[in-house]
């Protein structure tokens, strides 16, 4: 199955190209270049990953990183950016992204990552579910 | 014990990274986009072997994607190319009107990260002082960076150069909540020693909306 993908950056060529290529290379992709946005989509949809610029108009990534795993901790979210400084990933590291790649992108390497989301949300995923029905059958049994 | 000499050198090296950090990221951005366009050609001869027919169209776009952003990296390095040589000369004759153009390009990422338009009103004559102008421009980025805080409702700060009787001056209008910062963070804070070197003073103007820089026409530079 396709993996599916939200890429939100506010470099609209950037955008438009990088989910071009991804589209490709048979990802379904959904884009926005408002981080605002992003998170009325995510409230509706799901998606394997989410590819997040890290500094934005509007609301800066680790804030719309925040707020989207508020929402849906099960959710992946790759950090991309131009600031070439290693501390920055660092900080979005230790704030439970999943990755950090900076800019210019590597196409294999993010597919991979984005392969390795899938992987991890669908653990996640598996495990919400699992302590859902050990709660119901606890509940039952009381 | 830091001097105010010291203090003028760290804010200019502080002034210099923070600028070139902000260009460097720009440049980044382009990067990006021009790498993936050459990705997705190698993607168009990569179906291309495998017999799909070449879109000529769609290279013509890619071309003149590419050419977009060549167009968007020259406006960058230009910036920075004059924001580099600003700091060539300690004392020379500077158009206050186009400072605050350069200004305004230099600060346009930091104002858009906060919502802020910038808008440059042109003088009909150039305002001319003798000044340092890597100076004045740290300077007046660091009103701005308040003028940016005191910006209201309208989230806009026009930077108009003016000529007076003395020499020059650099308004930033629109800031209705200038009130309610403090004024003397910028003149006697963090960058007191700056405008005693340049020989400017920073003050408000009566109605309490715009921050006003004031130049002589030819002080020399004080590096103290």
């Amino acid at each position: 199955m396709a993996e599916k993908v939200l890429i939100v950056d506010d470099d609209k060529a950037f955008l438009s190209i990088l989910s071009e290529r991804m589209r490709n290379r048979g990802m379904e992709v959904t884009t926005t270049a408002s981080p605002v946005e992003a998170l009325q989509i995510v409230e509706t949809e799901s998606f394997d990953a989410i590819i997040l610029d890290l500094m934005m108009p509007e609301m800066g990534g680790i804030e719309a990183f925040q707020r989207i795993k508020e929402k849906s901790p099960e959710l992946q979210v790759i950090f991309l950016t131009g600031h070439p400084s290693v501390s920055t990933g660092i900080d979005a590291m230790k704030l439970g992204a999943m990755d950090f790649i900076p800019k210019p992108v590597d196409l294999n390497e993010l597919t991979e990552k984005i392969k390795q989301a899938k992987v991890s949300r669908a653990i996640l995923v598996e495990k919400q579910a699992h302590a859902k029905l050990k709660k119901v059958l606890t509940d039952k049994g009381r | 014990m830091a001097t105010d000499s010291d203090e003028v050198e760290l804010a200019g090296i502080r002034f210099f990274g923070k600028m070139s950090a902000s260009i460097s990221h720009e440049i980044k951005n382009v990067l990006a986009v021009i790498n993936e366009n050459a990705g997705l050609l190698e993607d168009i001869c990569f179906m291309a072997d495998r017999g799909k027919p070449i879109d000529l169209a769609r290279l013509k776009k890619i071309a003149g994607d590419v050419k977009d952003q060549v167009r968007r990296a020259d406006r960058i390095v230009t910036t920075m190319s004059r924001f580099a040589h600003s700091a060539d000369e300690l004392s020379t004759e500077t158009d206050l009107g186009e400072l605050t153009v350069l200004l305004g390009l230099l600060a346009m990422r930091f104002a858009a990260m906060r919502g802020i338009a910038i808008q440059t009103l042109a003088p009909l004559a150039p305002v001319v002082v003798t000044t340092f102008p890597f100076g004045l421009l740290n300077l007046l980025w660091t009103c701005l960076d308040c003028a940016m805080t005191a910006a209201g409702s309208s989230k806009t700060v026009e930077l108009v150069a003016e000529r007076t009787t003395e020499g020059g001056l650099v308004r930033f209008r629109r800031l209705e909540r200038l009130s309610e910062t403090s004024i003397a963070d910028i003149a006697l804070g963090r960058l007191s020693a700056l405008p005693h070197a340049l020989n400017a003073t920073i003050a408000a103007d009566d109605t309490k909306t715009e921050l006003i820089v004031r130049l002589p026409r030819a002080p020399e530079f004080n590096p103290i």
